[in-house]
């Protein structure tokens, strides 16, 4: 069975760690902020000026000035912190943001990531995608691994416009967790009831598959 | 003493001296923290062929969605637009230029503006179509490309509380590109909720000091929310 989207941001959120700073993107990955683990404390990362999100307010507290990136009323976490733009984006570009989790359109095998644009239909924009695939070292990538039509997105060559060159090292789809290196995708874990052969049916770009891969767990 | 007194009394003298095809730098992220009573009189002035600089480009009928029914934007450059079905028409037909960039890198061509730097090298883009005619070159084996910063004819900002000498404090994410809008604006015009006496501010608090702010006008705000989303309560 295909991963659904909880459980795509369940697995990603088994790499959290304790003190991490990390930045969701808008999608699935916001939904990992659901998933952290008992005992470990995140602090999440909004671009547009605030690190220590929390929760949505409730009807009461709602605060037009308080918005995350993905133009959401929120609240703020105990120890949030709150500065502008140029701040904000300087945490990214300077590498000090733990993990990234974005969605993307196509991945390639040189770590290519394609996501913000598909010429003459969906033109709006990179936002801060750019700066986060450019400024992170430790991003994972969740997306379905194929198209409605089964085609597949892990390619061995992006063919839409890029959000960044060789940046991406792992990647999430709803059938497995996949690593990549020297120029390949490596297999590392299946979602459950998914079979190795289904998993290269739907993998354009070249995938090696090494030993026994085991099934992904979920607690 | 006076001399630094910012304060004026009408939104015609605070953009009084825009004239068509000036560039303006705009704060806000989405509709939050938008310069919106400025928007406004920018509409009823009516100028045209302006180069406008933001993050977004708002929404339909609200902030600078605005001056898109009366053609008054020749040229948008932003990070993230499409919120509105007028902006596409024109975007899709030719009237209007976009040129998309990098949110940091935009944050980032306004505070370098402000600070006089003319340019600086940048990873982010490298390889994309963002990169495309600008100069590459490598440090410590990684490339990066330049990026040009931007100064506008005019900035407009939105802050919170502002002492009569153009101190401001923002507040929570309505901060986002204000601050750096303040700094690279020839002539920099700041609408906030409440202006207090220059000394009511502790230093400490100031985000942005008030060489940079020329105008400054007290106004109210509609503040409207482009994503209400929320919890029950008792949660």
């Amino acid at each position: 069975m295909a991963l659904s989207r909880d459980q795509i941001a369940q697995r990603v959120a088994q790499e959290l760690q304790d003190g991490y700073y990390v930045n969701l993107g808008i999608g699935i990955p916001t939904l990992v902020a659901n998933f952290v683990p008992k005992g470990i404390d995140v602090m999440l990362q909004s671009e547009n000026g605030l690190l220590g999100m929390g929760a949505f307010p409730t009807e009461e507290m709602v605060d037009a000035d308080l918005i995350n990136a993905g133009k959401q009323t929120v609240t703020m976490a105990t120890g949030a912190s709150i500065f502008d733009s140029a701040e904000s984006f300087a945490m990214i570009r300077g590498g000090h943001v733990d993990l990234t989790v974005l969605g993307a359109f196509e991945v390639d095998v040189n770590g290519n990531i394609a996501s913000y644009m598909i010429p003459g239909k969906l033109i709006k924009g990179m936002g801060g995608a750019m700066d986060l695939v450019a400024g992170a070292d430790n991003i994972i990538v969740t997306m379905t691994h194929a198209s409605k039509h089964g085609e597949s997105k892990l390619l061995s060559n992006c063919t839409l416009p890029l959000t960044g060159r060789g940046c991406i090292k792992k990647v999430l789809t709803d059938l497995a967790f996949i690593e990549i290196k020297a120029g390949k995708f490596h297999l590392l874990e299946r979602a459950p009831g998914v079979s190795v052969e289904d998993i290269i049916k739907l993998t354009e770009g070249e995938l090696v598959v090494e030993g026994d891969i085991p099934e992904m767990e979920f607690g | 003493m006076s001399g630094f007194d910012k304060v004026v009394h009408s939104y015609e003298e605070a953009m009084s001296g825009l004239t068509d095809n000036m560039t303006i730098l705009a704060g806000g992220f989405g509709l939050c923290g938008i310069p919106e009573n400025l928007i406004s009189e920018i509409k009823r002035k009516g100028t045209r062929g302006l180069t406008l600089v933001s993050n977004n480009c708002g929404v339909d009928d609200f902030g600078l969605g605005l001056l898109l029914p009366d053609r008054q934007i020749q040229k948008i450059i932003a990070s993230y637009v499409g919120e509105n079905a007028e902006f596409e028409r024109q975007m899709m037909s030719g009237e209007l230029s976009v040129e998309l960039t990098p949110q940091g890198t935009l944050a980032e061509k306004m505070r370098a503006g402000g600070a006089g730097i003319p340019a600086f090298y940048t990873a982010t883009g490298v390889g994309t179509p963002v990169a495309e005619g600008k100069d590459e070159r490598q440090f410590n084996g990684r490339d990066y490309i330049l990026e040009e910063s931007i100064t506008g004819d005019f900035a407009i900002v939105k802050a919170w509380k502002a002492d009569r000498y153009g101190n401001l404090v923002f507040r929570k994410t309505a901060r986002n590109f204000n601050p750096m809008a303040a700094t690279a604006g020839k002539i920099t015009v700041v609408e906030v909720e409440e202006i207090v006496e220059p000394g009511q501010l502790d230093p400490d608090e100031i985000h942005t000091p008030g060489i940079y702010v020329n105008r400054l006008i007290q106004s109210t705000f509609e503040k409207r929310i482009e994503q209400r989303t929320t919890r029950p309560s008792g949660e």
